[in-house]
């Protein structure tokens, strides 16, 4: 099941969704989710499961290092102006599995 | 420890056949230049400089190398430009750390996490992190990206990564000395490809050669060899040459006979630049088109126009000769970032070849439109690799019958091929009267991988994994078999096919075409007119 929620919490969007990748926040996936949160000015952190840190997601080591298993849920955090799209981009692709032809 | 012995002959076991004698140049497994600090300023300067130059060789190493590790590669390009990661290796060399030791630091801890994880996949990304670290250190200290290999040296390595062997310039010769490696392994088929020789499970080996012979043939390497070596080598060097030069003047004879009857030869290509290799001129045909290589390209996945001109120009060149071009074969060995299927726990019985385009109809149908566009500039006939059941081929005949129609509608030229499969599941190969095939092309390689369930880049298994096995022979044998009741045109493009040693039996399994690489086909028709079943010339 997709679980995908996002909400304004202050001046935080912030968004949901379960890790559906079979391997899990590897290398293929790491590096096509850095990129595209690279494409936005927002400031964009990252967590997996409840974890106490949030960590850079336009880090490709950071996002690594997460460690995030199948099944796990990934949340994003975003701020700054364009923080809304940067979020709904990302939760996407997450939950379409990290698609080639990215947003 | 081993001192050093003057004319030590080492034994290996030939990976791709050939002679090279030059300088010894031994490449340790990481570099261990020195060089001095500068000012924090230059430092920085420095650093800056080596991660560029780093960057450019990768990214122009992504485009060379296509497809297959260049996953690898944009992890790592994307480590390059990670600030969370380069941070602190500015912050070190800020505090009056030279920039290499900085560099070094910010990896080691890196390298021992991802040792310790649990997880293999994670494990394994640790060598990438070393390949990273190492490429940047050898910019930084003003090495090449390898040492300048002088003209014909004889390059000896623990191992060597297939994106090592594409980096180096062989235009001069040279030669490959393994102290390990298989000759199933990738960088083993670029040698053979490239006709580098290359010897490998050499063991240990003595430091501080100077000089070597490499003997592709008899598997040898002598290290600092006397006079009479010298000599012997030479000799067994023209020996070759002659042997060769004789089996390229068979190549302009008429075909080769075997019991009578024709065996036609064709070659393996991965794209239309191999057909300038000055033997190909002499194929019956292509008996296989990879097109994989379009899958290597940077901007994703590629356009029909692009496959469209690449299958054109094939075609073009082989005129009236038929064209067998295999759709996507990707998975398995070959992953493609954002078409084959990721974590498979074993990408060799996972989804690829067929089974892969079947359920990315996205990227096939593209493929599709493009040959049957193609289809009217030559005699091209499609096979679809790694064919189960009769129903994927059907499956894909309905799906390219489709694209035909489509095109057709819309008053564009294009005609539906004939189709054929791959015989290389062993399922297909047992029920081989089920598929209703124009043609059946029988791929060795994984069938003998499959049938013997050996892993082909696993040295340890390379004789349990022998395609001159009964088992694979009998399934080859039944192939031919069917094909020559039921009026079926067979084949065989495995790497068995280019080695002498196993025509014979492939000749006596029934099989009467063949298909290799443009650099064996000499040898292959030499093989095929010494034997003595060889009848007379047409």
């Amino acid at each position: 099941m997709l679980e995908t929620s996002s909400k304004a919490n202050g001046l935080n969007i912030t968004g949901s969704v379960r890790l559906v990748h079979e391997v899990g926040m590897h290398a293929r996936p790491a590096v096509k989710l850095t990129k595209l949160a690279k494409k936005f000015k927002a400031h964009i952190s990252i967590r997996a499961s409840d974890a106490a840190e949030w960590t850079n997601a336009k880090s490709v080591a950071k996002v690594m290092a997460l460690r995030a298993a199948r099944d796990s849920i990934i949340e994003i955090k975003a701020t700054g102006e364009d923080a809304e799209a940067a979020v709904a981009a990302l939760v996407n692709l997450v939950a379409a599995d990290f698609p080639d032809s990215g947003p | 420890m081993q001192a050093r012995i003057l004319q030590q002959v080492y034994r290996g076991r030939t990976a791709s056949i050939g002679f090279a004698r030059g300088p010894f140049v031994r490449i340790a497994a990481a570099p261990n230049g020195k060089r001095a600090a500068g000012a924090p300023d230059d430092e920085r300067r420095a650093i800056r400089a080596a991660l560029d130059f780093a960057g450019h060789q990768l990214s122009s190493l992504a485009s060379a190398v296509g497809g297959e590790g260049s996953q690898i590669l944009e992890f790592q390009l994307a480590l390059l430009e990670d600030d969370d990661f380069l941070d602190p290796v500015f912050a070190a060399m800020e505090a009056g750390t030279p920039a290499d030791a900085a560099w070094t630091s910010a990896f080691d801890e890196q390298i021992a996490e991802y040792n310790s994880a649990s997880d293999e996949y994670l494990r394994a990304r640790s060598s990438d992190l070393v390949d990273l670290r190492d490429r940047v250190l050898r910019a930084l200290r003003g090495a090449d990206e390898l040492p300048q290999l002088p003209s014909g040296a004889v390059l000896c390595a623990e191992d060597l990564p297939p994106s090592q062997f594409l980096e180096i310039d062989w235009s001069s010769g040279g030669g490959v000395a393994l102290l390990r490696g298989s000759p199933t392994s990738h960088v083993a088929l670029l040698a053979r490809a490239r006709g580098i020789p290359m010897v490998v499970q050499l063991g240990a080996l003595a430091d501080g050669a100077q000089t070597a012979l490499l003997d592709g043939e008899r598997a040898t390497l002598e290290i600092d060899p006397g006079v009479e070596q010298i000599e012997n080598f030479e000799k067994r060097r023209e020996r070759h040459r002659k042997s060769r030069a004789a089996a390229h003047a068979i190549l302009r004879r008429p075909a080769a006979l075997w019991g009578g009857e024709r065996v036609r030869l064709l070659i393996n290509i991965q794209s239309a630049e191999d057909l300038d290799h000055t033997d190909a001129q002499y194929a019956d045909g292509v008996g296989l088109m990879r097109t994989e290589f379009l899958l290597g390209q940077q901007a994703g996945l590629p356009d029909e126009e692009t496959q469209y001109q690449a299958y054109s120009a094939v075609l073009r060149w082989a005129d009236k000769r038929p064209v067998t071009i295999r759709t996507f074969d990707a998975g398995g060995d070959k992953p493609v970032p954002g078409f084959t299927e990721t974590g498979e726990a074993n990408p060799f019985l996972g989804v690829r070849g067929l089974r892969l385009c079947l359920a990315r109809l996205d990227v096939f149908t593209v493929q599709l439109r493009a040959l049957a566009r193609a289809a009217i500039h030559g005699n091209l006939k499609v096979m679809f690799p790694m064919v189960t059941s009769p129903d994927e081929l059907e499956t894909a005949r309905t799906i390219f019958k489709g694209v035909v129609d489509g095109l057709q509608a819309g008053r564009v030229a294009a005609a539906l091929p004939e189709l054929g499969i791959m015989v290389e599941v062993p399922a297909a190969a047992l029920t081989i009267e089920r598929f209703k095939a124009s043609f059946y092309s029988i791929g060795s390689n994984d069938l003998a991988q499959y049938v013997t369930a050996c892993d082909r880049s696993n040295g340890a298994l390379s004789k349990l994994s022998d395609p001159l096995q009964p088992a694979v022979l009998d399934l080859i044998s039944r192939t031919a078999q069917y094909g020559k009741r039921a009026g079926v045109n067979v084949s065989l493009c495995g790497e068995m096919a280019g080695d002498p040693c196993c025509i014979p039996a492939l000749l006596s399994c029934g099989l009467r075409e063949l298909s290799v690489n443009p650099s064996a086909l000499a040898q292959v028709k030499q093989a095929i007119e010494g034997l003595s079943h060889g009848g007379t010339r047409e």
